[in-house]
């Protein structure tokens, strides 16, 4: 990846918001993240309809039996270079569900995860650190 | 020499990198605005700048059974389409005595060409959910449009039937601009709500509701392909109200420096006035859209056009 492209891609992150069968809390924090009061678009940060137009996809929740195989199929779907985040403790590690019958793998052995963010569910201000942190190793800093 | 001339005046001056500078430049100003009547802060300056040069980066999926050539090719048709209205427009303006008769009619089709290649890409896309944005687009064409010439009308009338942006603009330079005659400033009001929905904004972005059919008509756009289609509504949001503006709203001042602020003024009047439409908006439906055109609209037009030619 060029320089240039690095800096513009740091610069306007466009995230989708991929639910993978979570309880809600994690999703209502998301769109808690993006309201004006945080401002993403202050960082070029801004939420899109289409995984097409992604940058980064933003997976809540466990991965089931369901899930998995469409959460691995958003992932084929999304252009290169971008990034997964797992946000909450169930994406990044299954939390109390994680000797479920219906659980598969954790998220990161599906697809590669750039970013963690535990918490349950994160506060907004979580949120926008760990993707501050992320910007961060991109640039290689 | 001359032969190069329409080569620079397409690619450099009013041109292609004209338009997509002072696009860059007014669609952070839609977004800052938008920003503030929201109470955020909002992006900065190069943001517009940053997504394209990000989305140039990116790579290029094209969905698997869709035609290549069509699917690559129609975003740059309808940014070739918005500079040569450009180009025309900014020749006619600065080296007057080449019009032709018409036009006016050339840029009212050339306008309408980036709607119709947004309708034949989302059709052949292949996804359900462009298939419901292109015929959503469909019926916003066929709502807005004959309300769009309607208005576009009585400047022709009122310069007494000349179908030449030059003659009209004479004509306004002699007499008054046409916005300040009762028909004018009813015609002014329609085309900016034409232009609204041509902008693809808020009470009129049905066909690309995000929250609904999530992008609908671009869903399957991305990287380069998704960098033209954001850089031709760019140039839109540039091109489309200084089209308006010398149609409606055209005056001359001392200088050429004075022409340029209060044209530029003008721009910006009518720029805040479509931002403030899209934020103060909810998203309509697409039958409330075409029965508000219809209906009322359309009454509008054609009582503007009668004024103007009773010579209200």
């Amino acid at each position: 990846m060029s320089k240039l492209t690095l800096n513009a891609l740091t610069k306007s992150i466009w995230v989708f918001h991929a639910a993978c069968s979570p309880c809600n809390n994690c999703d209502i924090e998301i769109l808690d993240a993006l309201t004006p009061k945080y401002d993403l678009e202050r960082f070029g940060i801004l939420l899109t309809g289409s995984i097409r137009h992604a940058d980064a996809l933003l997976v809540t929740g466990v991965p089931n039996m369901k899930t998995a195989k469409k959460i691995k199929y958003l992932h084929q779907q999304m252009p290169k270079p971008g990034v997964v985040i797992a946000i909450g403790t169930c994406a990044c590690g299954g939390n109390l569900f994680r000797h479920s019958y219906n659980f598969v793998k954790p998220l990161d052995e599906i697809i590669p995860v750039n970013a963690y963010i535990p918490g349950c569910p994160p506060k907004p201000e979580a949120i926008i650190m760990g993707v501050v942190k992320l910007i961060k190793a991109l640039k290689g800093k | 020499m001359n032969c190069y001339m329409p080569i620079v005046n397409y690619l450099i001056f009013p041109g292609f990198l004209f338009i997509a500078l002072c696009g860059i430049f007014v669609s952070y100003i839609d977004r800052k605005v938008t920003a503030r009547v929201q109470w955020r802060k909002g992006p900065p300056v190069l943001q517009p700048l940053y997504d394209i040069i990000k989305l140039l980066g990116k790579e290029t999926i094209i969905p698997a059974g869709v035609s290549k050539t069509l699917f690559l090719l129609l975003p740059f048709i309808s940014v070739c389409s918005i500079v040569l209205l450009a180009t025309m427009r900014g020749v006619i303006l600065n080296w007057p005595g080449e019009p032709f008769i018409g036009d006016l009619i050339v840029c009212v089709y050339l306008m309408t060409i980036p709607a119709i290649c947004l309708i034949i890409t989302a059709s052949i896309s292949k996804n359900p959910l462009a298939s419901i944005g292109a015929s959503r687009e469909m019926k916003l064409i066929l709502a807005y449009e004959l309300l769009f010439v309607l208005a576009l009308l009585v400047p022709v009338i009122k310069s007494g039937g000349k179908i030449i942006i030059t003659e009209i603009i004479n004509y306004q330079v002699a007499y008054q601009p046409v916005v300040f005659s009762i028909s004018g400033i009813i015609a002014f009001l329609c085309a900016i709500l034409c232009l609204q929905a041509k902008l693809g904004f808020v009470p009129f972005d049905i066909a690309e509701a995000e929250q609904e059919i999530m992008s609908g008509v671009v869903i399957e756009y991305s990287g380069f392909t998704l960098a033209a289609f954001k850089l031709s509504r760019i140039m839109m949001l540039f091109v489309y109200p200084m089209f308006l503006v010398k149609l409606f709203w055209y005056g001359k001042t001392a200088t050429l420096f004075g022409d340029i602020i209060s044209f530029g003024l003008k721009y910006v009047v009518v720029l805040v006035i479509l931002i403030l439409l899209k934020n103060t908006n909810p998203r309509i439906r697409i039958d409330q859209a075409i029965r508000f055109f219809w209906s009322y609209g359309l009454l509008l037009g054609v009582i503007s056009v009668i004024l103007a030619l009773v010579g209200l």
